[in-house]
C-alpha cells in the first residue's frame, strides 16, 4: 500500500509532474529572458510561463467541427503523461543507482518520443491543412533525428557497459573521445526533440502559424505547453545522466554540481537556438542522416575499440 | 480572492492581429510594438499566428463587403474570454471611408469593441496603452 502511494506521489508531485513542470517553467523563463537580452529587449517577468499556463487553463476549449473529440482531447494527455513518467524514471535511476530494471534506458528512450507522437496525432486529427502539414513535418523530423540519437545512446551503453540508467549515470562519458562525439550528436537531436530553432520546422510560426497546435485552444494548448516545459527539464536531465555523470542530491556540493551541469546544457541549447536560422525539412533530414549519423557511427566505432 | 485564471489573463494577453482591409499603416505600427524599443513581451504580450491562441484581437482598417464574413468568422474562432481593441481611426469610426461604396458597417456594430485607439496611425505607445486599458476591464 505504502509502495503504491509512494509511486503515485513520485509520479504526480516529486519528481514527476509538478516538480519537473516547475523546473521546466523556470528554464523556459530563462530561455525567454536570455533571448530577449540578446535582442536588446527587457524580456518577460519571472512568472510568465506560469501565467501563460494558468490563463490557457481558464479559457474556453474549442473543438473544430467534424473532429473526433476523443482523439483531439486525448492527444495532449498522452504527451504529458509520458513526459512526467520519463522524469520519474530518470530521477529515480539517478538517486538510487542500483534501483531500476534492466533496459530502463530503452524505456526512457521510447517514452521520450511519445510527446512528439502526441503532437502528430493532435495535429492530424484537427482537420486543418496547416496542422496536417506541421504533423507531417514533425513525422519526418522524428525519422531524421531518432537514428543518430539512438546510435549516440548506444555508444554510451557500450562505453559504460550497462544498459541501466543507474549504470550509465555512474560513468562520465564526455571525458572520452567517443563520449564527446556522442554528446554533440545527442545535443543536436535534443534540440530537434524540443522543437527549437534551427529545428522548429514543425511549428514554424512564420510560415504555418503553429503547425500541429494551430487548432488547439485553452486547456488543450496548456497541456501541450506544459509538456514542452517538462521536456525542457527532462531532456537536459537525460543528457546529464548519459554523458555528464548523472546528478547527486545527497550533499550540498552534489546539488551545486547538478545545477551547474543543468545550466551548462541549458546555455548550450539557448545559444544554438539564438544563433541559427530555421532549416527547411529536407535540409534537416539531410543534415541528420548525413554528417550527424556518420559522426555518431564514428563515435560508436571509437567506443567499441575503447577510446 | 484573486482568481488565478483572471490573473493569468491579465499577465499574459496574447494578441491576434485581425486586419480588415487596412492600408497597412496601423499594421506596421502594431509590429513596431515588438521591436526592442517598445518590447511588449515585458507585459507578457505575444503576437500569435492563430486566432485560437489569442485573447486580445487587434482590429485595424474598415470592414468591407468582401471581408465582413471572414471578419465575423475570425472573431468567432477566438476562445472566450476575449477582448477587442480597435486600432486606428478607420476601425474606430471608418473616418474618410464612411461614404465609400465598399464600406458596410463600423467595426463596433459588427463585434463588441472594448477599447478604441484613434490615430492615423496610432503611436505604438498608444497601442500598448490601449491593450493595457482593455485588460483593466477584466474584473
Amino acid at each position: 500500500m505504502t509502495d503504491s502511494l509512494k509511486l503515485i506521489f513520485g509520479y504526480l508531485i516529486f519528481p514527476g509532474l509538478i516538480f519537473s513542470a516547475m523546473v521546466g517553467m523556470i528554464a523556459c523563463w530563462i530561455d525567454r529572458k536570455v533571448t530577449a537580452r540578446l535582442q536588446y529587449r527587457k524580456g518577460p517577468p519571472w512568472y510568465q510561463p506560469l501565467a501563460d499556463i494558468l490563463k490557457l487553463l481558464g479559457k474556453e476549449m474549442i473543438v473544430p467541427e467534424g473532429v473526433s473529440n476523443a482523439v483531439f482531447l486525448a492527444a495532449p494527455l498522452f504527451g504529458l503523461s509520458a513526459a512526467a513518467l520519463v522524469a520519474l524514471i530518470l530521477w529515480q535511476g539517478n538517486l538510487d543507482r542500483s534501483a531500476g530494471f534492466i533496459g530502463d534506458l530503452i524505456a526512457a528512450l521510447y517514452l521520450l518520443t511519445i510527446p512528439s507522437l502526441a503532437m502528430i496525432i493532435g495535429g492530424s486529427s484537427s482537420r486543418n491543412p496547416l496542422s496536417a502539414l506541421g504533423a507531417s513535418r514533425e513525422m519526418k523530423l522524428i525519422l531524421a533525428y531518432e537514428l543518430p540519437f539512438t546510435i549516440a545512446v548506444f555508444t554510451i551503453v557500450v562505453k559504460a557497459g550497462s544498459i541501466m540508467i543507474g549504470g550509465v549515470a555512474s560513468h562520465t562519458a564526455v571525458l572520452s573521445v567517443s563520449g564527446l562525439i556522442a554528446f554533440l550528436v545527442a545535443l543536436l537531436a535534443a534540440q530537434a526533440k524540443m522543437g527549437f530553432v534551427p529545428f522548429d520546422i514543425a511549428e514554424a510560426e512564420q510560415e504555418i502559424m503553429a503547425g500541429p497546435l494551430l487548432e488547439y485552444s485553452g486547456p488543450g494548448l496548456a497541456l501541450f505547453k506544459l509538456t514542452k516545459d517538462i521536456l525542457f527539464f527532462v531532456l537536459p536531465l537525460f543528457l546529464i545522466t548519459l554523458f555528464l555523470g548523472g546528478i547527486e542530491v545527497t550533499t550540498v556540493a552534489g546539488i551545486i554540481l547538478a545545477v551547474l551541469k543543468y545550466a551548462l546544457i541549458l546555455v548550450l541549447m539557448v545559444l544554438i537556438k539564438n544563433t541559427n536560422p530555421r532549416l527547411k525539412i529536407d535540409q534537416a533530414v539531410r543534415f541528420f542522416w548525413g554528417p550527424v549519423t556518420l559522426l555518431a557511427i564514428a563515435g560508436f566505432i571509437f567506443a567499441v575499440i575503447g577510446w | 480572492m484573486l482568481n488565478p485564471f483572471k490573473w493569468g489573463l491579465k499577465k499574459s494577453p496574447w494578441v491576434f492581429h485581425l486586419g480588415a482591409s487596412a492600408c497597412n499603416n496601423c499594421d506596421i505600427e502594431i509590429l513596431d510594438c515588438l521591436t526592442p524599443k517598445f518590447d511588449i513581451e515585458r507585459f507578457g504580450i505575444v503576437l500569435t499566428g492563430s486566432p485560437r491562441h489569442a485573447d486580445v484581437l487587434l482590429v485595424s482598417g474598415i470592414v468591407n463587403r468582401q471581408s465582413i464574413e471572414r471578419f465575423k468568422r475570425a472573431y468567432d474562432q477566438v476562445p472566450k474570454p476575449k477582448l477587442v481593441v480597435a486600432i486606428g481611426v478607420c476601425a474606430c469610426s471608418a473616418d474618410m471611408f464612411r461614404d465609400s461604396y465598399n464600406f458596410v458597417r463600423p467595426v463596433d456594430e459588427i463585434i463588441p469593441v472594448d477599447v478604441y485607439v484613434p490615430g492615423c496611425p496610432p503611436k505604438p505607445e498608444a497601442i500598448i496603452a490601449g491593450i493595457m486599458k482593455a485588460l483593466g476591464k477584466i474584473k
